[in-house]
């Protein structure tokens, strides 16, 4: 079993890893024991994935190729949820784009 | 008896409230400190342990759109990165209020430096955050504004949007703010009236007057204080005359603008922010025909990379439609500390081109920063505050050196066409001399100031100041006829194009190419479909 796992993923999020998906991204990866981390350049720096202070910090605008990387319990399995969340656009229609 | 006051600002959403000025910005009452380190952790922890609840019950009562607002208030409070700093602040010997404050300006810092308005536009939430918190500390309760008041502040908080009742009306007036904020979406959507950026100002006696009656004018983006009777008369007929607009109108907004005698007119947006244009659906106009950049210039001239992004996310948002941009019109009324000069007659001064051309240290790293962009869709630049043709020449220079130094570097560019606004008398009296330019755009606020010597922020001269004035659309009329004769393509980008009022006048002279501020768009439309032209 594989403790460690990372991906790439653009964002495609007209706002980017903004306040709302945020939320959404911080909430998924706490449900995973795993450490979750990630970073805007596959040479980091890396952020906490379950902290939305980083996360936010991160500064992620629509089209950033996104690094997510975990390391222990479910580490595969949190980046790839993760990593569908971001290509899901947050599970957000164009709503809301429009309405911000 | 106080004078009336008229502020001008930036509208981010749209309508009409009259009520009582109400101040955000109240005094915060005073913590009292605790006599050890355990105490003061104490004290933190129930306050965020309050605010948290108090968010949750917000939440249960929340639509969609405000939850998704409230989450990202309440996942920042349960984030120990968020509240770790604080108490380590406190286990040093700090009260819990300094410590609490500290932490969150730290944060708030941060966002405030951003470069991206969506990033800036969350600091109001984190401000949220730490007040609602030092609230809980000091319990200090929030004092309630009366039904119906304007809410008149440095910026609004989210929560405390959310908890006031708008049934009754009234509106939002911020001397900072943004239209991005969590505010401004939730005003448009809810149709509160709201307008942002006007400025530090001081108020003299008016707000303190209990009675400070307040008219707000989010469609022109304007607020009076202290308004006389005449002008509360005007007002009431302008906002009555807006919701029956308004009604009438939404079904023009996906339409073509065509008159009434089938002359197709083209009309434009006027942005000042580029975030305004995510709420605007691009099928429903043809394009920007004014894209203000002083929002840019807002602390101190930007950087190349700040513009060039900002335009860039513009020209992508329009794909093929022309974005016209203008160069930065700093002085008159919208000083830039570190750019523009002090002077006893602002708007007969160093503003617009003229700025520019006297410290091209700035001006070059805007039109580096357009000639990049330009390569990103269907870019247009004008000068602002043209008065000769050497003014033109030389910013025209100034274009092609900064080109050949961007081939050099083999940096990826393109030079747009460029033209100028007809806001100086002079250029629309004798426009023969600009037969070099790509493009008019007339400005119809300050030709109609210069036109008639009356001042856009003076009430007191305020019935001179007509763009329907014979002499002002003679001027209008004939820059039309100039450009029809020369083959140089003449629109008009002042709120005049969005004044339905003023729209059959203009028609009438000969203009077939306005541009209006995105909340006019529908009405303008509405507007030219009865005309006859």
């Amino acid at each position: 079993m594989s403790a460690f796992a990372e991906a790439t993923v653009l964002i495609t999020h007209e706002v980017g890893l903004h306040a709302r998906p945020s939320v959404k991204f911080t909430k998924l990866a706490k449900s995973f024991a795993a450490e979750v981390e990630i970073a805007l350049a596959a040479n980091g720096p890396w952020f906490d994935a379950k902290s939305i202070v980083k996360v936010m910090a991160a500064r992620a605008p629509k089209g950033t190729m996104l690094h997510i990387r975990a390391s222990g319990d479910g580490a595969d399995d949190a980046v790839r949820a993760l990593a569908e969340l971001v290509r899901r656009d947050f599970d957000e229609g164009a709503g809301h784009a429009r309405t911000a | 008896m106080p004078e009336p006051l008229r502020l001008q600002g930036i509208s981010a959403s749209v309508g009409y409230a009259e009520g009582p000025l109400f101040n955000l910005d109240g005094g915060t009452a005073r913590y009292t400190g605790k006599a050890t380190a355990g105490e003061e952790k104490d004290a933190l922890e129930i306050a965020i342990t309050s605010a948290t609840d108090r968010l949750a019950t917000l939440i249960e009562s929340a639509d969609d759109e405000a939850a998704g607002i409230l989450e990202f208030q309440l996942a920042m409070l349960q984030d120990e990165a968020l509240t770790g700093p604080a108490f380590a602040a406190i286990r040093s010997g700090m009260p819990a209020d300094m410590a609490w404050r500290q932490a969150l300006d730290a944060e708030i810092a941060g966002y405030d430096m951003s470069d991206q308005d969506y990033f800036r536009a969350r600091a109001a939430d984190m401000r949220d955050i730490r007040d609602r918190v030092l609230r809980a500390l000091t319990e200090e309760q929030e004092s309630a504004a009366p039904a119906g008041a304007i809410l008149y502040g440095e910026d609004i908080a989210p929560t405390r949007f959310l908890e006031t009742d708008w049934s009754g009306g009234g509106g939002i007036a911020l001397k900072a703010g943004s239209t991005a904020s969590h505010v401004a979406m939730l005003a448009r959507s809810r149709g509160v009236p709201m307008i942002v950026g006007l400025g530090v100002v001081s108020l003299g006696s008016s707000p303190a007057d209990p009675d400070g009656l307040a008219l707000l004018d989010a469609e022109h983006g304007g607020i009076v204080l202290a308004p006389s009777k005449a002008e509360i008369e005007t007002f009431r007929r302008s906002s009555s005359s807006f919701a029956a607009r308004r009604d009438k109108a939404e079904v023009y907004l996906a339409k073509p603008a065509v008159t009434r005698a089938g002359t197709t007119v083209r009309v434009q947006v006027n942005i000042a922010d580029p975030s305004e244009v995510d709420g605007i659906d691009i099928a429903t106009c043809e394009g920007v025909g004014l894209m203000r950049t002083e929002f840019l210039f807002g602390k101190a001239p930007p950087d190349e990379e700040t513009q060039y992004r900002a335009y860039r996310k513009v020209l992508e948002w329009a794909g093929n439609k022309p974005v016209t941009i203008r160069t930065v019109d700093a002085g008159g009324d919208k000083p830039v500390p570190g750019f523009t000069v002090a002077e006893s007659n602002p708007f007969l001064g160093l503003r617009g081109i003229r700025l520019s051309l006297a410290r091209p240290d700035v001006f070059r790293v805007q039109i580096r920063a357009l000639l990049r962009a330009a390569v990103h869709g269907n870019l247009k630049v004008m000068f602002p505050m043209i008065a000769v043709i050497e003014e033109f020449k030389r910013a025209a220079a100034l274009f092609a050196e900064e080109q050949t130094g961007l081939i050099a570097r083999g940096i990826a560019q393109k030079m747009p066409p460029l033209g100028i606004m007809v806001e100086v008398p002079s250029v629309a009296i004798a426009p023969e001399a600009f037969l070099d330019v790509a493009f008019l755009s007339i400005g119809s606020n300050d030709l109609t100031q210069y036109v008639m010597a009356a001042a856009r922020d003076n009430t007191a001269v305020a019935h001179l100041n007509s763009v329907r004035h014979p002499a002002v659309l003679r001027l209008i009329g004939s820059v039309a006829a100039f450009g029809l004769r020369e083959k140089i393509p003449v629109s008009l980008c002042g709120d005049a194009g969005g004044d339905p009022a003023a729209i059959s006048a203009l028609l009438e002279a000969g203009l077939r190419d306005l541009s209006v501020a995105p909340a006019q768009l529908a009405m303008a439309k509405a507007a030219i479909a009865d005309v006859t032209v």
